[in-house]
């Protein structure tokens, strides 16, 4: 397990304030261990990337850190509280997850379910008001999806349906993000605009990401850390500019990767069979 | 449309079958081999002179017009409450075996001689409870509790105590037949005492309305609901155990009516969408309404002779179900 010197800006904050708080962290699932002894915090602004490969236990991690299943060993802090000290309502108001698949076993209009994102700021009798059903227009707005507010979720595409998730998530607000997978079932344009409307959320709505993505080279830019999951509960975290390169993204996937740069910017590319 | 518009029109429908629950209430009150005018039957209900009017309307037509409203209402709301447990909407309240259980208390005791009344209801009542605690202990088991592992196990206890029922069916005699059937059919001429299940169900809504918005976090999935703040555990629990109570209750009562529970939560969502808020207070009412005016039915089109109430619901619901489906703008509720 080697552990990457992190920026002096970032450790000059004291940990107890970080937003998310994983101390000596393992998790397993079936069996299998995730990490062992895994140490991460995220301060406001911070983007975090989680690479590996399939069934590595990426989304199980991810859960783990938003309280949803207990780690076999170690603490997380939410904004200096653990999950049973802050309960589910406290919690769903500071950390957010976009989940793998979403479920629609009945139909709902668009904007019916973009609200349910509301419902941890809500007291038990209260309605969506205006302001909220403003913030949910808004959500959808900042995904594309605005002229869709009426149609039923049953109607959507993939791809549309992945950006009606976001929003949602988007109308939580929550100060930490979990992003699993955001990128599945969307194209290359909704791809960068997602990643930017989420890296613009930590930047200037002082919230934290960490997410789930299979794409390198957007791991690369749109992060500033990376935790990549070898398997057996092996893990590497730094700085994405230290961490990724293309010899342990080339052992990380199993298949050999190479780096292209140009004056500012590196790009890692399969080798193709012959 | 906006969401505050949508709303508007949602309370409106509300409103509306509020009225026709009402509505049908009169109406069983009127409709009878004693025909009364609606000014009859409020004098009857409310006036100080004996009369037959006030013996009928009081004492028998009431009773039994709330038990069959509170039977509907009892069902229709089970039936709500089990679609959003098993994320399905092709659940009904019978589903995990709670009538069948009932059905074979029921059964049991007929065969060991107890006629109509209080033994009957207390048979269904365990029996329902015991099906209940069965599902329950079998589906959590290993501890685990999906829905998939709950309506399996579910169906297989259902399954089960309907071999019991065909088993003394085939063994009970003739005289018995009869009644056996019309109780495994819903007959609301049994009926005792309408208001404890009137109060089971008022409460179950009151309950029921406590959870709404958790509910409608559940019916997206276990995950988004626990993401969102819900304690999906918990939850569950009290679902299942409501929508199991308030199906005994209904069993216990007039029988296993069919029908009401599956179609009258899906015919309310036709009409006012997905929101539990509404969803929920709507269905009751609607499942009143519907058994209400069935089981008016069900004791006048060939008076005097009775049908059982749970064939009526299926004959009236069937079509009416059918033509919604038909026409429906496909899921477009917005």
């Amino acid at each position: 397990m080697r552990t990457i010197k992190r920026k002096s800006v970032r450790t000059a904050h004291p940990a107890e304030t970080a937003l998310l708080n994983a101390r000596n962290l393992a998790v397993s699932i079936g069996g299998k261990q995730v990490v062992r002894g895994l140490n991460l915090a995220l301060q406001p602004g911070d983007r975090l990337v989680l690479l590996g490969r399939n069934g590595v236990g990426k989304t199980t991690l991810l859960h783990t850190l938003a309280g949803l299943r207990a780690p076999d060993s170690g603490e997380i802090e939410l904004s200096g509280q653990t999950y049973a000290a802050l309960g589910p309502r406290r919690a769903a108001q500071l950390r957010g997850l976009l989940p793998q698949h979403q479920g629609d076993a009945f139909a709902a209009s668009v904007l019916e379910t973009v609200l349910i994102g509301r419902h941890p700021h809500l007291s038990r009798w209260d309605w969506e008001s205006t302001a909220d059903e403003h913030l949910a227009r808004e959500a959808l707005a900042a995904v594309g999806l605005a002229e869709l507010a009426a149609r039923s979720i049953h109607t959507l595409s993939g791809g549309e349906r992945q950006r009606v998730a976001l929003a949602t998530l988007l109308v939580q607000a929550p100060k930490l993000y979990l992003l699993d997978e955001p990128l599945a079932h969307l194209d290359l344009n909704h791809q960068i605009a997602v990643l930017e409307l989420a890296s613009r959320r930590a930047r200037e709505g002082n919230a934290a990401l960490a997410m789930v993505l299979h794409d390198v080279n957007l791991a690369a830019h749109f992060s500033d850390q990376a935790l990549l999951l070898h398997g057996e509960g092996e893990h590497e975290l730094g700085a994405s500019a230290a961490v990724l390169d293309a010899a342990r993204l080339s052992r990380l996937y199993g298949h050999p990767l190479r780096e292209i740069r140009d004056e500012t910017r590196r790009w890692f590319v399969p080798v193709m069979p012959k | 449309m906006t969401f505050a518009a949508t709303r508007r029109r949602a309370l409106f429908v509300l409103a509306l079958l509020a009225v026709a629950a009402a509505a049908s209430l009169l109406l069983s009150l009127a409709v009878g081999s004693l025909a009364l005018t609606p000014g009859e039957v409020w004098a009857a209900l409310f006036g100080a002179d004996e009369n037959m009017a006030r013996e009928v309307v009081r004492g028998l037509r009431l009773p039994r017009a709330l038990a069959a409203f509170a039977c509907g209402g009892l069902l229709a709301l089970a039936g709500a409450l089990m679609q959003v447990l098993l994320r399905n909407p092709l659940a009904d309240p019978y589903v995990l075996g709670i009538s069948g259980g009932a059905s074979v208390g029921v059964l049991a005791a007929m065969l060991l001689g107890a006629s109509a009344g209080f033994g009957l209801e207390a048979a269904a009542f365990v029996g329902a409870l015991a099906a209940m605690w069965l599902v329950f202990g079998l589906a959590r088991g290993d501890g685990s509790w999906t829905q998939t592992r709950l309506l399996l196990t579910g169906v297989i206890v259902s399954a089960g105590c309907g071999a019991a029922v065909a088993l003394m069916l085939s063994l009970a005699p003739d005289q018995q037949l009869r009644g056996m059937l019309f109780w495994l059919m819903g007959d609301a001429s049994q009926a005792g005492e309408p208001l404890p299940a009137l109060f089971i169900l008022a409460a179950g809504l009151l309950v029921a309305m406590f959870y709404a918005r958790e509910l409608n976090l559940l019916t997206r999935g276990p995950l988004l609901a626990a993401t969102l703040g819900a304690n999906v555990g918990r939850l569950r629990l009290v679902l299942y155990f409501l929508a199991s109570l308030l199906t005994a209750a209904a069993v216990t009562s007039v029988g296993s009516v069919g029908f009401v529970g599956l179609v009258v939560p899906h015919l309310v969502r036709l009409a006012l969408g997905n929101d539990q808020r509404l969803l929920l207070p709507a269905a009751t009412l609607a499942g009143g309404a519907l058994l209400t005016l069935a089981d008016t039915l069900a004791r006048s089109v060939i008076a005097p002779q009775q049908l059982p109430v749970g064939v009526l619901t299926a004959l009236i619901g069937v079509p009416v179900f059918l033509f919604l489906l038909a026409r429906s703008p496909r899921l477009e509720h917005a």
